[in-house]
This record gives C-alpha cells, sequence and structure tokens, in this order.
C-alpha cells in the first residue's frame, strides 16, 4: 500500500481540512496524528489538492500543519462470529473492552478489534478440495450462540473461484486461514472467518429481493392488527419528545418474532442504551429459552458522542443486519432516533456551507433516507432460504410537527407509519400511536374487512366525541353516543396495551385473534341499554372485565371465565 | 516562551482573527488591551488564520492589542479548596478569595463510557408532593425546569437543592439577574450549605460569550467529584441564556441557522452538557436541573423543544404550580415500585380524576349541566389543588401518600375511582378516619 500522507491546513468543528500530495478516494478513512493520538477521520470533499475530513472524535488539539495518514479504505466494519451480544459505537468499537482499558471516560483515539482474536470458534467445513464457489458462498459454519454463523466468501470477491484446500473441523480464531480459494487467473486466496466490508454500501450478494409478505409478529395489538409490520419491510415512528418513542421501540426489541434485533441508538440518551444493555442479558427470549442478549446486537453512538460517528451509526448498524440476512436470518433493526442521523448530516453540511435546503438540511437528505430505507428487504439467497432485513427508524420532529424534512422524506419511502400523539400521550393512552393518522402497506393478523370496519367505528366515535364538546351529552342522540362508547371501549380495550404488564406486554397472534373477533360481537352488536347513565355504566363495566381479562394469563381457568362473562354481558343487552 | 501576537486582522461581534502558527484548535490566549485582560479561546483555524472567540466581549479591543497563546485549552481547578467557593464564567473568583490554580482539569472532557453507567434507582426526596408522588427525582437524573419567565424558578432551585440529600451542590448562573444570585447564594448560606457548595456566576451584566463556560466548569467540576465517589447536584439557571449565547456566535461565524436563528448543532451542544448526569458504575453520580425558561410559553420553542429531547423529563412551572400533565420524570418508573405499594396507584388514579375534573369545569363553564359525578369531580379537584399542587408543601412522601387516599375517600365511594380492589382493601380509608 503506498505511504500517503498529508498536512491539516484549517480546523473548523469537527471539520478538517487536509492538503494532500497523490491521490485519495472519496471516503476514504485517514488519521490525523494529533500530538501522539492518531484521531480517524472520513474524507467527504475533494477539492483541488485539499480534501475536506470529517473526523470521529473531538478535534481540540489539532493544529495546522498535524500530519495525516490516508489508509486507501473506506469506513468498513470487520464481520464475523462474535458480533452477537456485543455493544459497540458507532464505528464498531467494543465499548465493554473500551472500558477495561480506558475507564469511565471514552479516550479519544481509542480504537480496539471488533471481533475478539481470543476467542476460538467450532469450525466445521461445508466444502471440499474441488469445490467452486464465489462470493457470499458458505464455506463453513461456527456455532455462534443460538445460529449456525455461516463464514463465507467475502462478499468483495468477483470471479468465481475453486478450493484448493480446506482446514480441519476442529477449534480456532478468527484470523485463522480456513481455506484456500484460487481463479482462472490464477490468482489464490486465503480466506478467514473475518472480512471487512465499507458500511455505506449495500451488501448485495443474492439472487433477488422478493415483496415482504410475511408480518412480522411484534405482540402489540395496535401494531400487528392495525398497522402491521411486515418481515423485511420497513416502518417508521415520529413523535414529540416523550411521546413514547424509545419505549415502543424496547417493547419491540424484546417481543418482537426476529431472530435478530439490532438496536442502534442513534444520539439519544445514554441511559436509555444502559437499560437495554443492564437488562437484557437478564430477561428470558420466550422463542429460544436463552437470554434477550443472545439475539441482540448493540450500536450505541449516543448523543455526547462524536457527532460524524453518529451518522457513521446507522450504517454501521444496518451492515450488520445485512450480514447476518446473508446466513438466512430475520433481522429486526431498530434506529433511534434518525432525526440524530440526519442531525449529524445538516452539522457537516453547514460546516462545508453547502447550499442548505428547507431547516438548513442538505438538499440530499431525502435521497439518503431512502437510500437507508433501501437497505431493508426480503432476500433469497443463492442457496435458496431467505433472510430479512426489517428496519423501524423513530423520527424526532422539531416541536413535534410532521410537516418538516426528515419526517416527510422517511414518509415517503416507509411502507408503515406508526404516528405517536402529543395528546395520546399526554392522556397515558399507551402505546400512543395514533390510531386515525397512521397506517400501513402491510398484512395483518385479523381479518382485514374487519379491522376496516373497527376502524370506521373509531372514527365516527372521534368524530361524535367532538360534536359532544360543542353541544354536550344533553344535545347527543342515545345511537350516537352508543358509537362514541364503542370507539373509546375499543381504544381502552384494544389499542391500549400495557407495556409493562408480563402478561398484556406482549400478546400471541392466536390470543389477538380471539379478542379481536369479541371486540367485535361488542362493535357490532346493536345494543338496547336505556339512556345514556346506562350506557355508560354498561360500558364501564365491560370494560373492566376486557381489562381484567387482558391481564390473566392464556390457558388458565381464570381465563376461560373471564371469556364466559363477558360473552354473556354482550349477549344480554343486545335487542332482541 | 511561546511568542505574542499584537497585529488583531478582524473584530466581528466576540470573534476576533489574527494571523498565528502553531496554534492548536481549542487552545485558550489571553488577550491584553487597555481595558484589562481577557481569556479567548480558538473557535477556527484556517492556514494561518486564527479565529478565537473573546470572552469578556471585542468591546474596546483594539487591532494592537497583545494576544498571547497558553498551550491549554480552558481548565478549572478540582482542588477541595474549591468548596465554599464563587467564581465568574471564566473561573476567576467573584468572592475576593484566592485564585486557585492546583489540581487543574480540563473542561468539556470527553463522555462516559456507556458500558459504564448504571441504572439509577435512588429517590432524591424533596418534599413536594408534585415531585416525590407524581413525578419522582431520581439521582443522576438531567431535569429542566420549564417555565415562563417571572414564575419563581429560582425559588424551586434552592427548594430542592436544601432538601435533597447530596454531597456536594454546583450552581451554574447564565446571564442571572444579580439579585438573583444574591438570594441564591444567601439561601444556601443561610442553610449551611454554602460550605459543600460551589458557584460559578455569569449575571446578566457580564459578557455573554463567559456564560457559555458556565456548564462546562461546573460539570466539569462535577465530574472530578463523582469519579471520586460523591454525589453531586449541579443546579444551572437559566439554560436558555446559553442557547442564546451559542446562537449569538454562531451568527457571528456566518453559520446558517436551522431553526430561528438557532445554530444546527443546537441539540449536540445541548446534549454534550445534559449528558454528563451519571450515575456511575463503582463511583458516585451527578443530578442535573436546569432552568429553561420559555419565550412565548412556547414549548416547541426550539430551546425547550431541544432540551425536551434530551433530558429525562420536565418539571412545568405555570402559574406558580408544577403543572401535573406538562411534567414527566422520565426515571419515575424506577424508583416508585419499591416506594410505597401504594405509590402508582395513588400516582396514576390522582391525576386521572384531576384530569376528569378539568373536563367538568370546562362543561360547567360552558353551562352545561352538572351531574352527581361531575359536582365530586369539582369538589375533588379543589381539595387535589390546595393539598398536592401547592409548592410551599412540605411532607414526606408516605404522608402525602395518606393524604392522597384522603382526599379520594373525601370526594368519592372507591368503587368510582377505578382502583383494583386488593389496593382498595388495603389502603382506603376506614369511614371514621374519612370523616375527622
Ligand atoms: N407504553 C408506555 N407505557 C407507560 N408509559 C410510557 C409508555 N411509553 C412512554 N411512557 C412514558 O413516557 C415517557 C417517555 O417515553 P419515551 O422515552 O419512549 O419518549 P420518546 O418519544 O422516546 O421521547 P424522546 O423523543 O425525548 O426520546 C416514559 O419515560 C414513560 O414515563
Ligand atoms: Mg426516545
Amino acid at each position: 500500500m503506498p505511504d500517503k500522507k498529508g498536512r491539516v491546513t484549517g480546523v473548523n468543528g469537527n471539520l478538517v481540512r487536509v492538503r494532500f500530495d497523490e491521490s485519495v478516494l472519496q471516503n476514504e478513512v485517514a488519521t490525523i496524528n494529533c500530538k501522539g493520538t492518531q484521531l480517524k477521520g472520513e474524507v467527504i470533499r475533494i477539492r483541488g489538492q485539499e480534501a475536506e475530513m470529517q473526523v470521529f472524535e473531538d478535534t481540540s488539539g489539532v493544529s495546522v500543519g498535524d500530519e495525516v495518514a490516508f489508509t486507501d479504505d473506506l469506513l468498513s466494519v470487520e464481520l464475523g462470529p462474535g458480533i452477537l451480544k456485543q455493544v459497540y459505537d458507532g464505528l464498531q468499537n467494543p465499548l465493554y473492552k473500551l472500558a477495561e482499558k480506558s475507564g469511565f471516560f471514552l479516550e479519544r483515539g481509542l480504537y480496539l478489534d471488533p471481533i475478539d482474536r481470543d476467542v476460538d470458534w467450532d469450525y466445521s467445513p461445508t466444502v471440499k478440495v474441488g469445490d467452486s464457489v464465489k462470493a457470499g458462498d458458505t464455506v463453513g459454519t461456527v456455532p455462534e450462540g443460538i445460529f449456525k454463523h455461516r463464514v463465507m466468501i467475502p462478499f468483495s470477491w468477483s470471479d468465481t473461484w475453486t478450493v484448493t484446500w480446506v482446514v480441519d473441523p476442529g477449534s480456532y480464531n478468527v484470523d485463522t486461514v480456513v481455506c484456500k480459494v484460487k481463479n482462472s487467473k490464477g490468482q489464490e486466496n486465503d480466506v478467514t472467518m473475518v472480512q471487512k466490508w465499507p458500511i455505506k454500501k449495500p451488501i448485495v450478494n443474492y439472487k433477488e429481493k422478493v415483496l415482504p409478505v410475511d408480518t412480522l409478529v411484534t405482540k402489540k395489538r395496535l401494531i400487528d392488527s392495525f398497522f402491521p409490520v411486515a418481515r423485511g419491510g420497513t416502518f417508521c415512528t415520529p413523535g414529540p419528545f416523550g411521546a413514547g418513542k424509545t419505549v415502543l421501540q424496547h417493547s419491540l426489541s424484546q417481543h418482537s418474532e426476529a431472530d435478530i434485533v439490532i438496536v442502534a441508538a442513534c444520539g439519544e440518551r445514554a441511559g436509555e442504551v444502559v437499560e437495554v444493555l443492564r437488562e437484557f442479558p437478564h430477561l428470558s427470549d420466550p422463542r429460544t429459552g436463552k437470554t434477550l442478549m443472545d439475539r441482540t446486537i448493540i450500536i450505541c453512538n449516543t448523543s455526547s458522542m462524536p457527532v460524524a460517528a453518529r451518522e457513521a451509526s446507522v450504517y454501521t448498524a444496518v451492515t450488520l443486519a445485512e450480514y447476518y440476512r446473508q446466513m438466512g436470518l430475520h433481522v429486526l433493526l431498530l434506529a433511534d432516533s434518525t432525526s440524530r442521523w440526519a442531525q449529524a448530516l445538516r452539522e457537516m453540511s453547514g460546516r462545508l456551507e453547502e447550499i442548505p435546503g428547507e431547516e438548513a438540511f442538505p438538499a440530499y437528505l431525502e435521497s439518503l433516507i431512502a437510500g437507508f430505507y433501501e437497505r431493508a428487504g426480503l432476500v433469497e439467497l443463492d442457496d435458496g432460504s431467505t433472510g430479512s432485513v426489517t428496519i423501524g427508524g423513530t423520527v424526532s420532529p422539531a416541536g413535534g410537527n410532521f410537516e418538516e424534512p426528515v419526517t416527510q422524506g422517511t414518509l415517503k419511502v416507509v411502507g408503515c407509519f406508526l404516528g405517536l400523539s402529543r395528546a395520546r400521550a399526554n392522556a397515558r393512552r399507551f402505546p400512543s400511536i395514533d390510531p386515525l393518522e397512521s397506517w400501513s402497506k402491510y398484512k395483518s393478523v385479523v381479518d382485514n374487512d374487519q379491522v376496516t370496519t373497527a376502524r370506521s367505528i373509531l372514527k365516527r366515535s372521534h368524530d361524535v366525541h367532538q360534536m359532544m364538546m360543542v353541544v354536550g351529552e344533553e344535545g347527543t342522540s342515545n345511537d350516537d353516543y352508543i358509537i362514541y362508547q364503542k370507539g373509546e371501549f375499543l381504544d381502552a380495550v384494544y389499542l391500549q396495551q400495557d407495556t409493562f404488564d408480563d402478561v398484556d406486554g406482549a400478546c400471541s397472534v392466536e390470543r389477538q385473534q380471539e379478542v379481536f373477533n369479541t371486540l367485535m360481537m361488542v362493535l357490532t352488536a346493536k345494543f338496547a341499554l336505556g339512556d345514556k347513565d346506562k350506557i355508560r355504566t354498561y360500558f364501564n363495566r365491560l370494560r373492566q372485565l376486557f381489562i381484567d381479562w387482558n391481564f390473566i394469563a392464556s390457558g388458565t381457568e381464570a381465563y376461560d371465565e373471564k371469556v364466559k362473562l363477558i360473552e354473556a354481558m354482550i349477549k344480554e343487552a343486545q335487542d332482541a | 516562551m511561546r511568542k505574542v501576537y499584537n497585529r488583531i486582522l478582524q473584530i466581528a461581534g466576540n470573534v476576533i482573527m489574527l494571523e498565528a502558527q502553531n496554534v492548536a484548535s481549542g487552545e485558550l490566549a489571553m488577550i491584553n488591551s487597555r481595558h484589562g485582560a481577557s481569556l479567548a479561546q480558538v473557535i477556527r483555524l484556517d492556514q494561518d488564520q486564527v479565529y478565537l472567540q473573546v470572552f469578556a466581549g471585542s468591546r474596546g479591543l483594539s487591532t494592537g492589542d497583545e494576544v498571547r497563546f497558553l498551550g491549554h485549552s480552558m481548565q478549572v481547578s478540582s482542588s477541595p479548596k474549591l468548596l465554599g467557593r464563587i467564581f465568574n464564567g471564566s473561573g476567576v473568583p467573584r468572592d475576593n478569595g484566592p485564585e486557585l490554580d492546583e489540581a487543574l482539569i480540563d473542561i468539556g472532557g470527553p463522555s462516559v463510557n456507556p458500558a459504564k453507567r448504571i441504572i439509577p434507582e435512588n429517590m432524591i426526596r424533596t418534599g413536594i408532593p408534585m415531585i416525590d408522588v407524581f413525578n419522582t427525582l431520581v439521582e443522576s437524573q438531567k431535569l429542566p425546569i420549564f417555565s415562563i419567565p417571572g414564575e419563581p424558578y429560582n425559588e424551586l432551585l434552592a427548594r430542592i437543592a436544601m432538601q435533597a440529600e447530596v454531597d456536594v451542590i454546583i450552581l451554574g448562573g447564565m446571564g442571572v439577574k444579580y439579585d438573583d444570585y444574591l438570594y441564591l447564594r444567601d439561601t444556601l448560606d443561610e442553610h449551611g450549605a454554602l460550605h459543600k457548595s460551589v458557584l460559578f456566576i455569569h449575571t446578566a451584566a457580564d459578557p455573554v460569550v463567559e456564560c457559555l463556560l458556565v456548564p462546562d466548569m461546573c460539570l466539569a467540576v462535577a465530574e472530578a467529584y463523582a469519579v471520586e465517589g460523591k454525589r453531586a447536584l449541579v443546579l444551572l439557571t437559566d439554560f436558555t441564556n446559553f442557547a442564546d449565547a451559542l446562537k449569538e456566535i454562531a451568527i457571528t461565524m456566518e453559520q446558517i441557522p436551522s431553526n430561528r436563528g438557532y445554530p444546527g448543532d443546537l441539540y449536540s451542544q445541548l446534549a454534550a452538557r445534559y449528558e454528563k448526569a451519571v450515575d456511575f458504575d463503582g463511583a458516585g453520580s451527578i443530578t442535573i436541573l436546569a432552568v429553561t425558561t420559555m419565550p412565548g410559553d412556547d414549548v416547541t420553542h426550539p430551546v425547550p423543544d431541544n432540551t425536551g429531547y434530551i433530558t429525562e423529563g420536565q418539571f412545568y412551572l405555570k402559574g406558580g404550580k408544577i403543572d401535573p400533565f406538562g411534567s414527566l420524570s422520565r426515571l419515575k418508573q424506577n424508583v416508585n415500585k419499591v416506594t410505597r405499594d401504594d405509590h402508582r396507584t395513588i400516582m396514576d388514579t390522582m391525576i386521572r380524576l384531576y384530569a376528569d375534573c378539568l373536563e367538568s369545569r370546562e362543561k360547567q363553564s360552558m353551562g352545561f349541566r352538572m351531574s352527581t359525578w361531575d359536582t365530586k369531580l369539582l369538589q375533588y379537584g379543589d381539595l387535589f389543588e390546595t393539598r398536592m399542587m401547592d409548592l410551599s408543601k412540605n411532607v414526606a412522601l408516605e404522608d402525602a401518600l395518606d393524604d392522597g387516599w384522603a382526599a379520594l375517600a373525601e370526594c368519592f365511594d372507591p368503587e368510582e375511582t377505578g382502583i383494583k380492589t386488593d389496593m382498595l382493601e388495603k389502603f382506603w380509608p376506614k369511614k371514621s378516619e374519612a370523616s375527622n
């Protein structure tokens, strides 16, 4: 590799200008030697003999004339066994290892191996000498927790290769050569258990991308039944501060039926990540019997960590997601918050003195958002198996107003919109997803026509409520009042769900279907109840029964008893 | 000995530019002018051109003034002698005491490794029911007090500081009125808390740029104590002035504003400070309470808005009371599960019924007929306001919970409250008690 060097000519926050002699690549990684500390950065603009770099660290102490070394590499992550259960920063630095080295604080310029070299893996080859392989093909596997981790020919190797040597099955660390391959030009390459991949490029070693069809079950009634998410689909959850975005994402990361969950804490509070990383090792995953941490990767670049690394963090996260997808797994990536990523772009764009778009966001914001969500998808792999990446991002719009560039740019590209409302959060109606504003293009776990019926009742109930504010209860007909009560009932017993309750917090598909059917009996019933006081009392009682039911574990006697009580109460009150 | 420069090429706003070599980004310089000496900090380097932000402001600076680079960035002493002392924004004593230059540490240091944080779980008792019962303050929490100008926010700040069990109190004033500074200082003094306090005070009359240093000075000192195992409480007032100072510098530097003139990195700037709140794994903690005045009582104004996205809830001060709906402690669930069995029940029920009461009041004001239920709610609302919302109350959490049950029992039948039966059996006041 040529020894490419340069010198600092200007510093403006985390944007550093460098004069270079030879050639540099766009998005090439370089390090600034700041009095012996190596600060990593990425070239983001080249003009003449000067390159502008966004530096992934605090730049205090950098002087004009400091030496810069270019690496000839794009910003990349390491892929291999041992990524699961890790807690990384936005550049894939392992945070626990960093803490061992530098204590309480994140030390500038300290970068460690993302994948532990001291761990040995039980390797079993799946190819033999003479086999023909290409990029992305599996050459062996190692057990990584609950999964068979595929060791693959690096995704970037073009050409077909013939296997010339294979290691014996055994226990090796990731740098061990596990097989050798040769191409038609006679070039021979070593394959190890790790490879590198540039994070801003999608991994595309699959047969084809197919339309997401299956619902990704989240065990949230409001989502699965009303605004479902698909495996390989995309969704966003915009909402003002304190509306419940993070609580919702944490709950999704616990209960969603995905093989792997990647939590990308992007520019948000450190305290929230701490909850995940301290609690997940102790929470059990009902799907596997292991802990939740066994299926989780945390990418954590919180708000006080360097801004440029925050920009990188979402790409790091999605690249890891694509890597596990290549093993035929279903990966859910949750990014909180994509607005902080967009703000990182805005900060950089401002320093580059680019012509700003709306709210000073760069003009290319929308295409970057689209490019990010496009990395989701359900794919058919070359061996016929399927894998998927589902992406859910929170959006934190300024002033809680959805008419802003990040929300709007996101809404254009996602398949499901779960809009969180301040009013619902204030009224403690959780999850505070607005049932009148939200939408989804994916398939529900309950009957679609019935969902439409339920939604229309919700809408009419809302209208009656609005009217009642003007004309009072006295001016409302009993029939309208029943519609109003039905809507409120649907909200209280089905849409609202107690996230923190062991039973109610996670509602299985079967249970959703059963509850939904009973709910529809209420919504479609023609009630003969008398005056408004009687109507209100009736619905209050029915609601209490239903809510109690929601908190009783399935398959218990108490559960069946409640169902009987509820059904009887519905029958009693119907018109003859 | 470093070279001295005496040719300032540009003075605009509070930023000056000169040509110099071997200067580092973030480095400090001392400027000596006819009006005295001022510190300045390098904020941009462009070849030989060095841009500095002058803490004492540029008024009266001359192009021929002497600029001497100091070879380090802003520092503050972390010596135990700090306790009981009062400084201005750039660390100069304002209490006639000696300058402190022992145990100097850099301000604005790196962030805490999230792996070294623990989940906070210690309640900070304040004796204020609206806080203890409904929006429990937790050690290591970062919480702003949203307020319109004129509300008693400094009184509330002082009240919490006096009540809280902490080892050190660090008070940072940003653009505070001189009278408010005196009030805060004297209150600490009267309660015998000054000896465990450190004050960094920037008053409204001081140069704007100095205000920018205050939170970093406070938090660097707090961090030094926390690492030593101490529980530090940092009180900052008023963060909106800090944001306005940022805005001023950004505009001078011709940065493109993102929202109402504030720079695009406002969120990151505020977060860098608030995120210093921490509960260390194996050491102490930092709790931050910060007054954030809201221009025009508008929560969507960029300063409160960005703050709300960063902090762990907010106390919303309105009409001299902590508003039960706009206020939130996001960490309360970490502690109120272990305080007392009925804590969550009282918290949820009383707020829900108060919301219902407000609806009844609205109906009443519109001239609709009041049902018996409405009448009960109206009675309850008055009780809630006098017994729970009054900020002058000073009662233990347990007594406040008992008061809550009593108020409910005075107004409602048990089954009207929507409280689960087992809770009612255990806590609902017996008839004789309620009628007393
Ligand atoms: N499902 C829920 N059940 C009960 N309480 C909730 C729920 N969701 C949110 N809350 C309450 O609201 C608070 C804020 O929620 P959360 O942190 O998820 O907000 P957010 O939308 O992520 O805000 P920000 O944009 O500031 O990060 C929580 O601390 C909790 O008190
Ligand atoms: Mg959040």
